[in-house]
């Protein structure tokens, strides 16, 4: 045989080309605890710079609850516990010491169901650059200009930058969350399920924006939906309970060997339909 | 088990493939047949005929098609509905091989088989045999058979050599045959090629099962190099 097209996964973690992939964050043992249960048991994943990874597993494998460790929004949920290293460019983010503000802003997120605040388009945006500081109506201006540009929304809300960013259509709000989520330059944005409660066309809408920006971006986003992630990313890992019901990873690889020709029985069943 | 809906259609198609192949058997052995009785009339239908293959590979095209449109396969499935898109390819022009055959059968009209028939009808039954190998293989999903049955187009060669060979010593005897052996020459020409076809779907068995796509190393190559 002489392979042309080799679809089979290479045995080290899977990616087939290593060069020009520059690691952007490294999680290393991670494990996250509800009190005494353990919903996340040592997970190893590495992300690269400017690519986009998706998550995919059945429901109850906890892809949200990595995604939120990364973050540090489980830092929110009182009885949460994350053992385990987040390394962001090689610096630790899961410390005592480490600045949650800083990392937040480091580190945006889009959630499943487009909130803007109860405020003007513009204040939207603004929210973050100013809660750092930023109080120039000039430099606020471009920021508000820049950041809906690179969300692809700029064309249609420039005229009505007063109204209320819940005025607007499911897809442009949740556009209008991206903008919000870039206005403070964040270095990786986490989406958690971003279109699964918009139309086909926002949703592509939403995916062609993420192609878009992932060249000054890293994107994670976590997804039921295999066709977007097969569409989109270009990296897939797949998530699935253990036996003591502790989320764990079974599968990381490019997006096309996952969904082309998988090395774990658990995710050919589960992109093939089979179960979850 | 989900999709039981979806793999009930899989299964469909592969019975299909199935049907498809057997219509190509039959034309194979039935044009080989009819050339050994110089039977033009059962030639003619043979040559007809061949529309029915063509409009098989159509529908099975379509219904994967419809399959792929509609199901979204990922991974092994999509292996599957991938390759059999090719291999109805392959029957359909291994359908016209049997229909070359005939229309040589048609073409040569009253004149009289150059020799009798021996080694076309070896060549034939073991080409139909492989094939009729090579699709249970991709059915059951046995890569080992899809592996090793490939090495059987050796011996397809081998005959294929041994007719040249046997056919350029009536052409050197007597240059007047020149006609009627290259009549000859063609069929097995239809018959060689059709049992590289064999090698196509076989590949097609082991990306199914593998994930690799590639090419599997035949002898005819080192053929052609010595007939060249």
């Amino acid at each position: 045989m002489q392979p042309l097209l080799n679809l089979k996964s290479q045995p080290s973690e899977g990616i087939q080309n290593q060069q020009n992939l520059a690691l952007k964050m490294n999680i290393q043992n991670l494990s996250v605890y509800y009190g005494k249960f353990r919903a996340l048991k040592e997970i190893n994943l590495r992300i690269y710079a400017n690519k986009i990874t998706a998550i995919i597993g059945p429901s109850g494998c906890g892809k949200s609850t990595l995604l939120r460790s990364f973050n540090r929004m489980n830092d929110l949920t009182p009885s949460a516990h994350v053992d385990g290293e987040i390394l962001l460019d090689g610096e630790n983010l899961n410390t005592a010491g480490a600045d949650i503000v800083d990392v937040r802003r480091r580190i945006g997120m889009v959630f499943q169901r487009p909130n803007p605040f109860p405020k003007s388009i513009y204040d939207n945006v603004t929210y973050g650059p100013r809660l750092y500081g930023i109080r120039k109506k000039s430099d606020l201006d471009e920021i508000v200009e820049k950041s809906l540009k690179q969300a692809a929304l700029w064309d249609e809300v420039k005229d009505k930058l007063n109204q209320s960013g819940l005025s607007i259509s499911g897809g442009q709000q949740q556009r209008l969350c991206i903008a919000r989520a870039l206005a403070v330059e964040p270095e990786v944005i986490l989406m958690d399920e971003p279109a699964s409660a918009l139309d086909p066309i926002s949703t592509l809408r939403i995916e062609e924006l993420m192609q878009e920006i992932v060249k000054d971006y890293t994107i994670i986003i976590v997804t039921h939906n295999m066709q977007q992630a097969a569409r989109v990313s270009n990296f897939t890992a797949m998530m699935m309970i253990n036996d003591e019901r502790a989320g764990t990873l079974v599968e990381f690889d490019d997006t096309h060997v996952i969904f082309t020709n998988p090395k774990d029985k658990r995710t050919e069943d589960y992109v093939t339909g089979r179960f979850g | 088990m989900l999709r039981k809906t979806f793999e009930s259609e899989i299964k469909q198609v592969k019975d299909d493939v199935l049907m498809l192949g057997s219509m190509v058997e039959k034309a194979l052995l039935d044009s080989v047949e009819a050339l050994k009785k110089r039977d033009i009339n059962e030639a003619r239908k043979i040559f007809e005929e061949d529309a029915e293959i063509n409009k098989k590979r159509f529908e099975i095209e379509s219904q994967l098609m419809i399959l792929i449109a509609t199901q979204q396969p990922m991974a092994k499935d999509l292996r599957i509905l991938a390759s059999t898109l090719e291999i109805v390819s392959e029957l359909e022009r291994m359908g016209d091989y049997a229909k070359g055959i005939a229309n040589i059968n048609i073409r040569m009209g009253d004149e009289a088989l150059l020799k009798p028939l021996i080694d076309v009808p070896r060549m034939a039954n073991k080409g139909v045999d492989m094939l009729h190998r090579a699709l249970t293989a991709f059915i059951n999903e046995d890569m080992e058979t899809a592996k090793t049955l490939p090495v059987e187009d050796d011996e397809v060669d081998a005959l294929y050599n041994q007719i040249y060979r046997e056919l350029m010593t009536y052409v050197i005897a007597d240059p007047k045959t020149i006609e009627r052996a290259n009549w000859l020459l063609w069929v097995a020409h239809n018959l060689e090629r059709f049992a590289d076809r064999v090698t196509n779907i076989c590949e097609r068995t082991i990306f199914i099962v593998t994930g690799e796509l590639g090419e599997i190393k035949s002898s005819d190559d080192e053929f052609w190099k010595q007939q060249h």
